[in-house]
């Protein structure tokens, strides 16, 4: 296998995406698309599986609430029960409408720091990371489409051009 | 255009009857005088001899207590009664908010089921009237402060009494009805006439009479929250308790689009709205169950955190003789939508809605129910004969006028600015 790839820049999303449909039903692999802004649509063209940070997220969130019980019952019940205003600190049920506020916070604390990080970690994003960058204009008003090739080079070229691509390039990936 | 089928129209007239015979059959069995009730006692405690067995030493059959339990007994049709009206009645003015809030924050997704939503609110105007019928002619057995030798004994009711008397409570109960009606009556002939306008000035003045019907609403929403609920139990005070009606009533309306919504669908009357109109109408479920929740949380946790007598007598009252409502309301009312209906693709599907949407109408009608039933009934109270026959007689009532008025009108909007962009919402 060559490691070349087609880049296709296109310069309107709406011909992005009509590219991406007409590019998939030919039975091309797209690799990467890079756009500067989120495409609506795009995932669901290309084909990608929806994202499961949403399950994560729960996860964490009963995770954070756990944290929270088990850390009051012991401090509040279990290890120093005091009697501190008259609140009724003999079992954990007894005293805890007190304990909400904190149960809430900490759930929703780590349901949203841990999908943040869940999401840095899977989408590889970390400081002093260089960028993947493959044209520095799709940052800004243009879309890249990354697509292997093999054999069918200049049949593929065909169609892009067709699809509307403005720019196609071929690229000997390292 | 919608034709009422003639078997709805018989089954909600079964429900009215045998409804107002369960009615009927509440009020007949409450007992008339103190020997009805030492009858009752006996009958009672041969039953559950352990049950009843505190009652000898806390003087259960000294005359006093009897005469308390023959009120309590008394009042308990007029409080079952009470509750179901109240429910059902402030459960489409619920339906009237979130209409005048499409109208007013110009929705596009949700106006496809703008005339599901009037046909909702055309239950408002016998709604809202029977439940001040009721609050008007119950005399003392719903509003203690209407009697005239209780408020002679007590202070704090004589203090309250510029407030709390019953010509102030009729005109304050007429000019909220009067206003909410006369919104939804003129809000329901624009969106009519917009329909064949060559113009949009319908749709404009439209729009402002929901901007300012939703300032009005929360004035008299808050209000009636005070006259009609709160003064139930008339010691009693919260400030947020208005915020908290609002809640418990306002997604039980967001429930009933939604159920009403499904139920025309399912009969091919509303086949332009589609699963992203579902989906968004759970999400508001959802919300909205949550908003309960922490309103509810709210007005317990700070007054039982702080126990200020005066104030927590409303909960101890609660917690120790109605624990299971107290608490189920908020399994029911939270617990239950948080977990069912935080899952995307569980707003889309029908069934899940439709279960989740009972669960959650019956968990507010306990609400109500705790909200009405501690300072009418007290500790004689049980779901039986009175309450069921209430609930089941304003149901057909309910179902009576609302599938009656939509019948009234084309289900979808013709000539509405959004209306496209509704027909193509997706989520």
């Amino acid at each position: 296998m060559s490691n070349k790839v087609i880049h296709a820049i296109y310069n309107d999303d709406d011909v992005l995406l009509e590219a991406v449909k007409e590019i998939r039903a030919a039975h091309y692999h797209i690799e990467e698309a890079y756009t500067p802004f989120p495409v609506h649509g795009l995932d669901k063209a290309m084909g990608i599986e929806p994202t499961r940070i949403a399950i994560a997220s729960f996860i964490y969130g009963c995770i954070g609430l756990a944290v929270a019980i088990v850390m009051m019952n012991y401090i509040m019940i279990k290890d120093w029960p005091q009697d501190i205003g008259g609140k009724p600190s003999f079992s954990y049920i007894s005293n805890m409408p007190a304990f909400v506020p904190i149960m809430f916070e900490l759930t929703v604390f780590f349901a949203a720091h841990l999908m943040v990080i869940t999401f840095y970690m899977r989408s590889k994003l970390w400081p002093f990371k260089s960028a993947e960058n493959p044209d520095i204009r799709t940052t800004d008003d243009h879309f890249l489409l990354e697509i292997a090739v093999s054999s069918h080079e200049e049949e593929l070229a065909k169609l892009l051009k067709k699809t509307g691509a403005v720019e196609i390039k071929t690229i000997e990936k390292h | 255009m919608y034709i009422l089928p003639n078997k709805l129209k018989l089954f909600s007239i079964a429900l009215i009857v045998v409804g107002f015979l369960g009615i009927a059959l509440g009020f007949f069995n409450a007992p008339k005088n103190i020997d009805d009730v030492k009858k009752l006692n006996s009958a009672h405690q041969t039953e559950h001899v352990v049950a009843t067995s505190h009652d000898a030493t806390t003087g259960h059959d000294s005359d006093g207590h009897l005469t308390h339990q023959l009120h309590q007994l008394q009042n308990r049709p007029w409080a079952a009664t009470y509750v179901a009206a109240l429910f059902f009645a402030l459960l489409s003015l619920g339906v009237l908010a979130f209409y005048g809030i499409q109208h007013a924050s110009q929705a596009g997704w949700s106006i496809v089921l703008l005339r599901v939503m009037e046909g909702i609110t055309a239950y408002v105007l016998p709604g809202t009237v029977i439940v001040l019928l009721i609050a008007i002619f119950s005399g003392h057995h719903i509003f203690i402060w209407r009697d005239a030798e209780v408020v002679a004994h007590d202070k704090l009711l004589q203090g309250k009494s510029g407030f709390l008397n019953l010509t102030g409570f009729i005109i304050r109960g007429v000019i909220f009805i009067a206003g909410w009606v006369s919104y939804r009556y003129f809000s329901r002939k624009m969106s009519i006439a917009q329909d064949e306008a060559a113009d949009n000035t319908n749709f404009k003045r439209n729009f402002k009479a929901s901007a300012a019907f939703l300032v009005f609403f929360i004035v008299t929403e808050s209000i009636m929250s005070w006259d009609w609920i709160m003064s139930v139990e008339p010691h009693w005070f919260s400030t947020l308790f208005g915020w908290y009606v609002f809640a418990s009533f306002f997604v039980s309306g967001i429930t009933t689009i939604a159920l009403i919504t499904l139920y025309l669908k399912s009969k091919g009357y509303l086949e332009i709205v589609n699963r992203s109109h579902i989906q968004d109408l759970a999400k508001f479920m959802f919300a909205f169950s949550i908003f309960w929740a922490y309103l509810w949380f709210s007005q317990f946790m700070l007054i039982w955190y702080a126990n200020i007598p005066e104030e927590i007598t409303y909960f101890a009252m609660r917690i120790e003789h109605y624990n299971l409502p107290f608490f189920g309301a908020v399994v029911m009312n939270f617990v239950f939508p948080i977990l069912i209906l935080m899952n995307a693709d569980f707003k889309k599907l029908t069934w899940i809605v439709v279960m989740a949407g009972v669960i959650v109408l019956a968990g507010h009608y306990i609400d109500f129910y705790n909200m009405i039933m501690p300072g009418t009934v007290g500790t004689n109270w049980s779901i039986g004969v009175p309450e069921v026959g209430a609930v089941l007689f304003f149901l057909g009532l309910f179902i009576l006028v609302v599938f009656t008025a939509l019948s009234k009108a084309p289900l979808v909007v013709k000539r509405n600015p959004f209306v496209h962009e509704s027909e193509h919402f997706h989520y």
